[in-house]
């Protein structure tokens, strides 16, 4: 990576602001990751009674124990122990599952897919809903459009996505059996019965999501209609649509881009709800099933690259977000 | 999030008392709030509210649709809805008051003392509001609820650990403004001490932005409770709960969709209320956040 050449030189050079606010960003990032897998660490180890037994799950005779324990090394010192967590950690091997015997990395990597697919749906129709009707409401502000597009949003903000996903069964699976309400189908193996089965999850996930970018798109775009810029492009006689879509609407985005970024958290804990609901094997539904079958070893990885996940998403977000918007790193907003 | 504003005279209490002048009269907020007060009664008096014990079953009676002897129907086991609905709007409140309590009561000194001290103190504080923020909401209250075992106590402890990085950040914000703001740097140069300074100045300047937080946090921890519940990491069957409620209705959501929606539409009423008043109270108190 370009960042150890960076820090490697032996002569401090004058970085340029973005660099520096690059570097700023990426170490606060590792620590963070750092800090994560400590508390994912210690959270398996705070834990009622001998963590042994809670990575054994079901199988407790005692070869089964003394083989975790030497798997483990239980019996090492805790930073011996952490160090060794986190070198498989990055060799990507996290584990056994307790309940499936299989590595809890496999299993990550065959639930991956499945939420990513929720969450790209979602994330599409999140935007394209949210900004379409943040545009409209702003636009046509004081008019009937602005206040459906209002209540709408507020109405997506209060309705709990698991319910929002009952609701949506029951309307749309059983009383209208239009699409399917449970099991997953591959994307490639069968498109068409993939949508099918998939469109109620993205609506589902994605609706909050759509109300908050709406909440944003309308807020940033009445900024934007009533700043000087917005009024000179205007009197320079460019078309309305020439001056909604290309001036307001651009410099609007840039507060949509980090309100995305910020809600990425709930997206991860809808999906979570949501393929429970829908019967998904995600992401989700494997954390869910770790918990209630105990399986330790599982939660751990799963918790671990959610978080890390997240870290790095966030990472981007601000890097995008400071590429886009030269104050972020100039100014410095912390 | 945190840029300094430039120096904002302090409130005075005639400016208070129009503020509240300014709140009866948004129509939508005063609906939220009236609704929200209902929530709260039907929870302090459910035992005078609910027409019957909300444990006991009636198998005869059981899958009824909502009539005139029960208004919202019965559930599989023949329980009376309505009564489910209050004693689970109480449990509703419990968690949304005291996980915001709990939220408050870590993060609102946190928050003081990252922005008040700066520096180590707050790289410290920042660095852990990030590592908690760097768990999804459900992730940890996953976690929290399979290391501490699920209960209504343990995902009212789990719904306010999540919250407490949003209230830090937002004293930390309001902190690193007032911090600057004449009658501030004037206590400041009274030689007032650190805590005089803190608990006598800058808190009561951060109130309104709390206020505001409180009203986003306590809708935030119904519906939290409500998904861990419904996820059966929260309250366990057969305590009532709008979550454990709406789980049991996933089985007979064709026969009796009425176990879905009344529980739902509470859940909805309640976060609806409380966001109604929430955005009436920032655009009253916090002119800063009314744009957003």
């Amino acid at each position: 990576m370009s960042l150890s050449l960076k820090t490697a030189r032996p002569v401090p050079v004058r970085l340029s602001p973005m660099t520096s606010y690059l570097l700023t960003r990426i170490r606060q990032s590792l620590i963070t990751l750092v800090l994560v897998s400590m508390v994912v660490f210690a959270g398996i180890r705070a834990l009622p009674g001998d963590p042994a037994l809670a990575l054994a799950g079901e199988e407790r005779s005692p070869a089964a124990l003394a083989a975790i324990r030497a798997d483990y090394g239980l019996d090492d010192n805790i930073a011996v122990q952490y160090g060794r967590f986190i070198g498989h950690a990055i060799t990507g091997d996290l584990g056994t599952s307790s309940r499936t015997g299989l590595p809890v990395a496999d299993a990550i990597t065959a639930a991956l897919p499945v939420t990513l697919e929720l969450a790209a749906l979602s994330l599409l129709l999140a935007v394209v809903v949210g900004i379409g009707a943040g545009i409209v409401a702003a636009v046509r502000r004081g008019r009937p459009e602005e206040w459906l597009a209002n209540a709408l949003a507020l109405l997506g903000l209060s309705v709990p996505t698991f319910w929002l996903g009952m609701v949506l069964v029951l309307g749309f699976a059983i009383a209208l059996p239009v699409f399917s309400a449970s099991g997953y189908v591959p994307f490639a193996a069968d498109p068409p019965d993939n949508l099918r089965r998939m469109v109620l999850p993205a609506v589902v996930l994605g609706s909050g999501l759509a109300a908050v970018v709406m909440r944003q798109t309308r807020a940033a775009m009445l900024d934007s209609l009533s700043a000087d810029y917005v009024r000179t492009a205007r009197a320079k006689g460019l078309s309305r649509r020439e001056v909604i879509g290309t001036h307001a609407l651009r410099n609007s985005l840039v507060t949509v881009v980090t309100v995305l970024g910020l809600q990425l958290g709930h997206l991860i804990s809808g999906a979570v709800v949501t393929e429970q609901i829908f019967v998904l094997p995600g992401f989700g539904k494997l954390t869910i099933d770790a918990v209630f079958t105990r399986d330790y070893a599982t939660l751990q990885g799963v918790v671990l690259c959610t978080s890390a996940a997240y870290i790095l998403i966030n990472l981007l977000v601000d890097v995008a977000y400071s590429l886009i918007d030269p104050r972020i790193r100039l100014g410095g907003a912390r | 999030m945190t840029t300094a504003l430039p120096t904002t005279p302090a409130r005075t209490r005639s400016a208070g008392s129009g503020k509240l002048r300014a709140l009866r009269k948004n129509r939508l907020a005063m609906t939220g709030g009236v609704i929200a007060a209902v929530f709260v009664l039907a929870a302090l008096f459910a035992p005078l509210v609910a027409p019957y014990d909300p444990a006991r079953p009636d198998f005869a009676d059981a899958l009824a649709a909502p009539g005139w002897s029960h208004w919202l129907g019965t559930d599989d086991l023949g329980r009376d809805q309505l009564s489910r609905v209050v004693y689970g709007a109480r449990a509703s409140m419990q968690v949304g008051v005291l996980a915001v309590a709990l939220a408050f009561v870590v993060g609102v000194p946190l928050g003081l003392l990252a922005g008040y001290y700066g520096k180590f103190t707050d790289s410290v504080v920042s660095r852990l509001t990030d590592t908690m923020l760097a768990f999804p909401f459900l992730v940890l209250a996953v976690g929290l609820a399979a290391v501490l075992g699920p209960s209504l106590t343990n995902a009212t402890i789990a719904i306010g650990i999540s919250q407490i990085p949003a209230v830090i950040r937002i004293t930390r914000a309001e902190t690193l403004r007032l911090r600057h703001v004449d009658y501030v740097a004037a206590a400041v140069a009274n030689g007032g001490g650190d805590a005089t300074v803190l608990f006598r100045h800058i808190l009561p300047g951060a109130t309104s932005a709390l206020t505001v937080q409180a009203t986003v946090g306590i809708p935030a921890a119904i519906i939290g409770e409500a998904l861990l519940s419904f996820l059966g990491l929260g309250v366990q069957p057969p305590e009532a709960s709008l979550g454990v409620m709406l789980s049991g209705a996933q089985s007979f959501l064709a026969p009796a969709p009425w176990m879905a929606v009344f529980p739902g539409l509470a859940v909805v009423a309640a976060t609806l209320a409380f966001n109604l008043l929430g955005d009436g109270l920032r655009d009253v108190l916090d002119p800063r956040g009314a744009t957003r």
